[in-house]
């Protein structure tokens, strides 16, 4: 008997100059990715615009962070595994406390703030941690 | 960024032609809106059928030119907005912020 078929694993690691002309790229692996994922039971297509979204406000978030070196880049990594699809995207600027981003009000619309309320309403779970000379925000989605 | 713009009916309409609205090109969509705004435009209509995908900045660049629009008294409206595009101002509410139209044919009918 076959057995079920199920995600493959797949790495995907992107290091790319700190420019948001890449940040079609990135989100359009996202996108691609999503629409891979044959055991994903939910709304694929809303899937795949939700990690295009999310890997866009993340790399937008690291570029910005980031001090304007040149020679400065961000990596994103992108890593499934069984039902669990996880994003890490590393920047070298000088931080941001995640949990002091305040949620968007509603009824009085600002232009800002909402790239982390997206990440953290349409995913599992984020942090935002310093590993050695890097941040590292990390996103899961559990893919039931 | 491509931008059409055309007079139609005494509204600006805003076609927009990209795909994408994200963080490299919303800040040009924000201050030409804004110019248009400046230069005396008071109602316009902003056309997203093109678009398949906007980002939280592309959303802010819309907002901006929703409130500036609004100060001086003038509209701005979104019209032929795809799904997907649409459930993003869903998510954050903004649907219930701007006037949002099927088409152009439904923004004439109305301003009748």
């Amino acid at each position: 008997m076959k057995p079920k078929a199920c995600n493959a694993d797949i790495q995907v690691d992107v290091i790319i100059p700190t420019q948001t002309k890449y940040l079609d790229l990135i989100g359009s692996i996202g996108e691609r990715i999503g629409k891979e994922l044959d055991d994903f039971s939910g709304d694929r297509e809303a899937l795949a615009y939700h990690l295009n979204l999310v890997l866009t406000e993340a790399t937008t978030n690291a570029i910005k962070h980031a001090y304007n070196k040149p020679e400065d880049t961000v990596r994103i990594s992108i890593h499934i595994q069984e039902s669990e699809l996880n994003i890490k995207v590393y920047d070298h600027g000088q931080g941001f406390d995640l949990e002091t981003v305040p949620m968007p009000d509603f009824d009085h619309p600002k232009e800002g703030g909402m790239g982390i309320f997206f990440i953290k309403t349409l995913m599992d779970s984020v942090t935002y941690t310093r590993q050695g000379d890097c941040n590292v925000l990390e996103i899961i989605k559990y893919l039931k | 960024m491509n931008l059409n713009l055309e007079k139609i009916n005494g509204c600006s309409v805003l076609f927009i032609q990209e795909e994408r609205i994200d963080a490299h090109n919303s800040e040009e969509l924000k201050e030409y809106i804004l110019h248009l705004i400046e230069q005396g435009e008071n109602t316009i209509i902003v056309q997203l059928e093109r678009v398949r995908f906007i980002d939280s900045s592309g959303l802010g660049a819309l907002l901006s030119g929703y409130k500036n629009a609004a100060a001086k008294s003038g509209k701005l409206a979104l019209s032929n907005v795809q799904p997907q595009v649409l459930s993003m101002f869903e998510l954050t509410r903004l649907n219930r912020v701007f006037e949002i139209y099927v088409d152009l044919n439904e923004v004439f009918d109305n301003e009748t």
